[in-house]
């Protein structure tokens, strides 16, 4: 019984590791809390659901088609709209992404409506040692790890990887040795949106999804960046994990409708004895 | 020139009571329901105003209390309090709540305390949802229902939130002039700045927090009493905890008549979209926003005011001019 919690929570955890790598990020190099990453994931469940039937593909391969469209609507959404008050006060750009959310959110209310939809995916599950583990969500851990596992490696090794990590450091120094900070800002928010769509990919192999989960993914990523810290993949991935895991036994302690307070009730525990969070603002290299 | 601003103020003020009160006597119930929802949101933005406004903390919390008093005075009324006395429970409840709160939350910096915010009210959406015995969960709780014509009770309601918004705006007035305004106005600036002088930051910040939580409180038990049912999603309504700082932004944040104005334009446009395109509601709040931030970041009473001096400053050189209205 014990080993299944852990098993479900770690599944479930990858995912989730997968859905704050982005907002993290974002977090991270452009200092701003970005309130449509919910929606992002959201939009990128609701391509895999359209697109896996329409297409007749596999769900990997729609969601790579989900991750391309997203970082495209990322870019474009930092380019033209944030990137003008980027330097604002909090407020000001918690406000403004609070704004593009609710449009975003409306807009797939009326396109998609509220009812819940899924992937029909009938994989089956096996059992090992008496815990039973279902194959489409061990899929969706394998593709949340596999996206993440591959953004610390780009971002430890490819140009812009370092590029992106110069401006998350020092932007002006950055600015200075020649990176265009504005362009990587841009990328940044797009590969946010990227990730994000990855893990709504996941999701959707996991649960019915509908628009009204916006806030609820939102959440986790709040969760998880304060658990795990701002802007560094690993912290993302253990608050994830930890979120999975904590969930998984909170259900188990209180019922899963409290699924949420538990996380959130973690949460401020943590801002109370730390308040910039668990690892503060301590950076990746 | 400062007395004369206040005496402007005074005149303003005093039309706008005697306004309120032939509105209330006259309007038809359609408008009296408008003037009410007005009142409603004026009281809130201004309650907000005091964190988000003057201290500068941005606070997603309204609702988070707006709905605590809801619940509050509805369970009290459900124990046959009378109305004064549940409205009031309300108020207490939520400032004993809100300096427990206050002194975790404000703490926190920034992005934290936006996010802590908001943790808080999903947190007690959760609570009121699941927490049956007491809240009635996802079902809600009825409240008795006023005695009276409609016609009468309308205008009760009309008045009391009216009261409530003016009592807000009269604090607001107070605290504005006050050495305890003055000491958030210095949190707002520079927090370590502030401590070096003498404040007692934290001290501070809760009791603003509290007196802040307290008004957003007893409005939501008025609302609850008034609608005579509430459930978690209308009394936590996260709709709600957005459209107030963005109220608050659209008149002028930490201005005396922001909130005011704000509210006001803010239910023109909210009334307009509910009778023509109640299906994208949300979408329309968010342009709004957009809107906001983009072109009046500052307020429509800062830049109508900077557009008045440029224009009343002829004789003064331009450059200088410039300087002083952004100021």
């Amino acid at each position: 019984m014990f080993a299944q919690y852990v098993v479900n929570g770690l599944l479930i955890g990858s995912v989730y590791a997968c859905l704050a790598v982005g907002f993290s990020l974002v977090w991270g190099v452009l200092n701003i809390i970005n309130m449509v990453h919910g929606a992002f994931v959201v939009l990128g469940a609701y391509i895999v659901i359209f697109c896996v039937p329409a297409l007749g593909l596999s769900p990997v391969a729609v969601t790579a088609i989900a991750c391309v469209s997203l970082f495209v609507l990322g870019y474009l959404i930092q380019r033209h709209l944030i990137n003008k008050v980027v330097a604002a006060p909090i407020f000001i750009t918690f406000t403004l992404t609070f704004g593009l959310d609710l449009l975003l959110q409306n807009f797939m209310l009326r396109a998609f409506s509220a009812t819940p939809r899924s992937l029909q995916l009938d994989y089956g599950s096996f059992s090992v040692a008496g815990v039973s583990v279902s194959i489409s969500r061990l899929g969706a851990m394998g593709l949340a790890l596999a996206l993440t596992g591959l953004l610390y490696w780009l971002l430890k090794r490819s140009r812009i990887g370092r590029a992106i990590i110069a401006v998350r450091m020092d932007r002006h120094a950055a600015a200075l040795l020649g990176i265009e900070v504005e362009r990587i800002y841009a990328i940044t928010f797009g590969v946010g949106a990227l990730m994000a769509a990855a893990a709504g990919g996941a999701a959707a192999m996991i649960f019915p999804i509908t628009p009204l989960l916006d806030g609820v993914f939102l959440g986790k990523a709040f969760v998880i960046c304060v658990l795990g810290g701002l802007g560094s993949i690993p912290g993302a991935l253990v608050g994830g994990l930890a979120l999975g895991l904590l969930e998984s036994f909170g259900a188990y302690t209180f019922g899963s409708q409290w699924s949420a307070t538990v996380g959130f009730a973690v949460m401020l525990l943590v801002l109370t004895i730390r308040p910039t969070g668990l690892v503060g603002r301590a950076g990746f290299e | 020139m400062r007395d004369d601003r206040a005496r402007w103020l005074i005149v303003f003020l005093s039309a706008l009571a005697a306004g309120v009160i032939v509105f209330g006597l006259s309007a038809n119930n359609y408008l009296l329901q408008a003037g009410t929802s007005l009142a409603m949101y004026m009281a809130l933005a201004y309650a907000w105003n005091i964190v988000g406004g003057y201290m500068g903390y941005p606070s997603f919390g309204t609702a988070a209390f707006f709905g605590l008093g809801a619940y509050l005075g509805a369970i009290a009324q459900g124990f046959h309090a009378p109305l004064a006395v549940a409205w009031l429970i309300a108020g207490l409840g939520a400032a004993v709540f809100s300096a427990f709160l206050g002194s975790i939350l404000l703490r926190m910096r920034g992005h934290y305390f936006a996010i802590g915010t908001i943790a808080v009210l999903e947190v007690m959406r959760e609570v009121a949802n699941n927490w049956e015995a007491v809240t009635g969960g996802a079902t809600g709780l009825n409240l008795p229902i006023m005695a009276g014509t409609p016609r009468a009770v309308g205008m009760f309601y009309y008045f009391v939130m009216c009261g409530a918004a003016a009592l807000t705006l009269v604090l607001t007035a107070i605290l504005a002039r006050s050495k305890f305004g003055f000491a958030l106005r210095c949190i707002k600036q520079n927090e370590q700045a502030a401590r070096t002088v003498g404040i007692d930051t934290l001290r501070t910040k809760v009791q603003a927090f509290v007196l802040s939580s307290a008004l957003m409180s007893v409005t939501g038990a008025i609302y609850a009493s008034m609608v005579s049912f509430i459930d978690p999603d209308d009394a936590f309504n996260i709709l709600m905890t957005i459209s107030v700082p963005v109220i608050v932004t659209l008149g002028g944040a930490g201005l005396l008549l922001g909130p005011l104005v704000g509210a006001f334009l803010y239910m023109l446009i909210d009334d307009f979209v509910t009778l023509h395109f109640i299906n994208y509601h949300m979408a329309v709040l968010g342009f709004l926003i957009v809107a906001v931030i983009y072109f009046v970041p500052r307020g429509l009473i800062r830049e109508i005011e900077g557009l008045y001096r440029s224009l009343h400053a002829k004789k003064i050189p331009p450059r200088l001019s410039d300087k002083s209205s952004a100021a």
